[in-house]
């Protein structure tokens, strides 16, 4: 940690967030708010003067309100940067008449309320995201007594006690009586692996934490009762069943079971309820203290995180990697990595491990100093261009220039532009090539499709990076759906021009789907909120030429949604079946009319 | 529908043309439910197709070298892997036909084993169908597909690590000690993350700081 905070090639921003990213892989610029402290970093020696004075006192949240801080404070014995913060919320203010003692105990004159937030820009040429993670909050489960019973606690409130540096020196005792308790049970997976509450996925380090826990307290208290209550015991790491064994050795009790009520005695201490899956009895059991071992939640940021970098999530919430085993550190889009757990739950030796892996990642992608840019680029043929300035309104990076007044034509910044082909959509002249995805290409495409037999196929439009492959997901799953279902890819549903969707109907298509990212996930910041107001136009045109919209379906469906992709096919395929040949020929006539 | 003369008019086709098919059997992953035989034997009767095999594992080392030969023995200038997703392979079919002087945008690929053996396994015939769909709309597509030319462009040489905790700081030095200037943010006034809360850690049971 120390060797973080002091490394000469590292900056360290702390109280700081990135509100905004600009860019792309090679080429960002960040946008960090740097929250004032009240403490010059540099200055502060942490020699505590400046505690001892202020007479605010607060719970202290790295001991999770076991023991109480000031407002102005070390967030702990080893922090890094050592300064003092000041939380100015709790601060009486730096008015002599109301308080400011700290400023008078400071000798060197650290402390200046004039600090104000910062805002720094920083360019960088790639980004890990080591997010972390939330611990689960176990009040939702009240069977357990969480919020009802003192003397139940969380693993992470466990940890502290049991901690040197923690309220009680390391010192365990019981909240209630501030005695030494003599029996402890530890109750597993609270919040993982349920259906109903928490996660539904296992949190990989709580069983380890646990068998940890037990070791630590018979080493200090060989005499203490201690019970594990489990579901099954995951041992899975190098040295991880050696540990568990010497615990069980050590003469914990592991019971297979999860309790299913908690009560308190007059006396304080805890009744537990538990079948033992294994005897298939029930038994009672009384306890000093009860600990939950809590499980693992994606960081609080994780949303707003992903929408700014346009990332994408698997179904529990954490980051999703671009490939599960091939590149379990990249994200899919270039220049980005994860470490730790923002990625998935995990412990600390594969957090390292994670961690240099996307140093090396992003190492290989910088070390030469430049980067070879896909020409999968929008390009402006200037004769076609009318200079109306459509290309720039829906450009969701702003790399298009085009004077509208003066009718100078539009160009495309093709080092920044990332090629989702939204404007060679939107723009009315066909003024726009696509490179790699132009409209010759998908139409191509679509006619061979439709060549044979078009009422019995569903033509798909999926966007490469959710839908296509929330597609490759389903094959992975092995999901089974009807298959008359073909896709054509292209990298973002903002791509599908009204004419691929015209062209489809003419050629006899019964139905037609587009789909890309969910609304907030799209690859190319925004640019699925031009697809969805396209369908939208392409639909009212299908009412007003009397066909029937709903053979045009729009759908969001992510990278890790195969269940709902096969899903969606099925509909299609319910929604095919119920399009006539009339109505098809009918649709074909009505078209040729209107080409006419 | 507000059809333009440029967007229907397919570029002019060089009769010239000549493209490779290639189906791959994917060992049994794609050949026990799709007919690669039949789809290769189709796919050679589609315009301007010049070679179409089905092959056992295209992206193995003979596979592409059988590719390879093929492209320099029939002159060809457009290649169709019909294997499994684009998403997986595509690199690596790219730097092949660039090793056989090919530019690497001349490439298509058909999804067949995640879009269609994978998820079609009780119905091989409409598997099978689908496949020669799918080759047919590959061969489209790469008739009209266009080189394409990579930009070289300026890099900064420098990371952003968003989190400082034991994932954080350890990415940060890596990346630090390589040579590279890292800027670490993290939100709380003091790095360290939910490790720096635990007491004694597994499995060496040190201190976590």
């Amino acid at each position: 940690m120390t060797d973080g905070g002091r490394h000469p090639r590292i900056t360290l921003l702390t109280m700081s967030e990135v509100v905004e990213v600009k860019g792309y892989v090679g080429n960002f610029q960040v946008k960090i708010l740097k929250k004032a402290r009240y403490v010059d970093e540099k200055e502060c020696t942490a020699c505590g003067e400046c505690t001892k004075v202020c007479p605010v006192v607060w719970p202290d949240e790295f001991d999770l309100g076991l023991s109480s801080r000031r407002a102005i404070f070390s967030p702990f014995p080893q922090a890094v940067p050592s300064a003092y913060v000041i939380n100015i919320n709790e601060c009486l203010g730096h008015n002599p008449v109301v308080c400011a003692k700290c400023v008078e105990a400071c000798d060197k004159g650290c402390i200046n309320f004039h600090l104000s937030d910062e805002e720094i820009v920083e360019e960088v040429g790639s980004i890990i995201v080591a997010t972390g993670l939330e611990v689960y909050d176990p009040t939702e489960l009240d069977e357990y007594g969480y919020t009802r019973f003192e003397n139940v606690l969380t693993s992470l409130e466990f940890e502290r006690l049991i901690n040197a540096g923690g309220p009680t020196k390391g010192e365990l005792i019981r909240p209630t009586d501030r005695k030494r308790p003599r029996s402890i049970g530890f109750i597993q997976c609270v919040g993982s692996r349920s259906a109903r509450k928490g996660g539904n996925y296992c949190s990989n380090v709580c069983c380890m934490n646990t068998v940890k826990s037990t070791l630590m307290l018979k080493e200090h208290y060989p005499d203490m009762e201690i019970k594990v209550f489990y579901i099954d015991i995951r041992a899975f790491g190098k040295g991880f069943e050696d540990l568990y064994r010497r615990s069980r050795r050590l003469g914990v009790q592991y019971l297979r079971g999860l309790p299913g009520a908690v009560e308190e005695t007059p006396e304080r201490t805890l009744t537990v309820a538990v079948e033992n899956t294994v005897t298939g009895r029930l038994q009672i059991l009384d306890l000093d203290m009860l600990v939950l071992a809590i499980g693992i939640k994606p960081a609080s940021s994780t949303q707003k995180l992903q929408e700014m970098l346009g990332l994408q999530l698997s179904p529990d919430g954490f980051f999703l990697e671009a490939h599960p085993k091939l590149l379990p550190v990249d994200a899919a889009t270039r220049g980005l990595f994860y470490a730790g757990c923002a990625e998935g739950p995990k412990d600390i030796k594969e957090s390292v491990t994670q961690a240099s892996a996307a140093a090396a990642r992003a190492i290989r992608l910088m070390h030469e100093g430049k980067i070879t840019s896909e020409p999968i680029t929008s390009m402006v043929v200037p004769e076609h261009c009318k200079s109306c300035g459509k290309c720039a309104e829906v450009c969701p990076y702003n790399v298009i220039t085009v004077d509208v007044k003066k009718k100078i034509p539009a160009v495309v910044n093709t080092a920044a532009c990332a090629g989702c082909g939204t404007c060679a959509a939107e723009c009315p002249f066909g003024a726009i090539t696509m490179n790699h995805f132009t409209d010759t290409q998908i139409l191509q495409q679509v006619e061979a499709l439709l060549e044979e037999d078009p009422r019995e196929k569903i033509l798909a439009f999926a966007c490469n990076w959710c839908s296509y492959a929330g597609a490759d997901y389903a094959g992975v799953s092995r999901l089974q759906y009807p298959p008359n279902v073909r896709l054509i890819r292209t990298m973002c549903s903002g791509r599908v021009d009204e004419r691929f969707i015209w062209h489809g109907f003419l050629k006899g298509a019964p139905v037609v789907l587009v789909s890309g990212c969910h609304i907030g996930d799209c690859h190319y910041i925004d640019a699925n909120h031009w697809t969805e107001k396209r369908v939208k136009k392409v639909h009212k045109k299908m009412s007003k030429l009397g066909i029937r919209p709903e053979r045009l379906q729009l759908e969001w469906i992510s990278a890790a949604e195969g269940l709902r992709f096969s899903e969606v096919m099925k509909r299609m395929e319910t929604l095919r079946q119920g399009v006539t040949q009339d109505e098809i020929s009918e649709t074909i006539e009505i078209l040729k009319n209107q080409k006419k | 529908m507000e059809q333009t003369a440029l967007a229907t008019a397919p570029d002019e086709i060089e009769e010239k043309t000549r493209i490779g098919v290639y189906v791959c059997h994917c060992g049994l992953n794609i050949a026990q439910t799709v007919d690669c035989q039949m789809v290769a034997e189709s796919a050679a009767r589609f315009d301007h197709v010049i070679v179409s095999k089905d092959i056992g594992y295209a992206c193995s080392e003979p596979g592409q070298q059988q590719i390879t030969d093929d492209i320099l023995e029939h002159s060809l200038d457009r290649v169709v892997i019909a294997s499994c997703s684009p998403r997986l392979h595509e690199p690596t079919f790219r730097h092949m036909i660039k090793e056989a002087g090919l530019n690497p945008y001349l490439l298509e690929m058909a999804n067949l084993r995640e879009q269609c053996s994978w998820v079609h396994m009780n119905e091989p015939e409409a598997a099978t169908a689908k496949a020669v769909d799918l080759v047919k709309m590959a061969v489209s597509r790469v008739r009209q597909l266009r080189p394409l030319y990579e930009e070289v462009l300026p890099l900064t040489k420098r990371s952003l690590v968003i989190g400082g905790g034991i994932a954080g700081i350890q990415t940060a030095l890596d990346l630090a000690d390589n040579g590279f200037d890292v800027v670490l943010v993290e939100k709380k006034p003091s790095i360290g993350g939910t490790m720096a809360q635990l007491d004694k850690t597994f499995p060496t049971m040190d201190c976590s700081i």
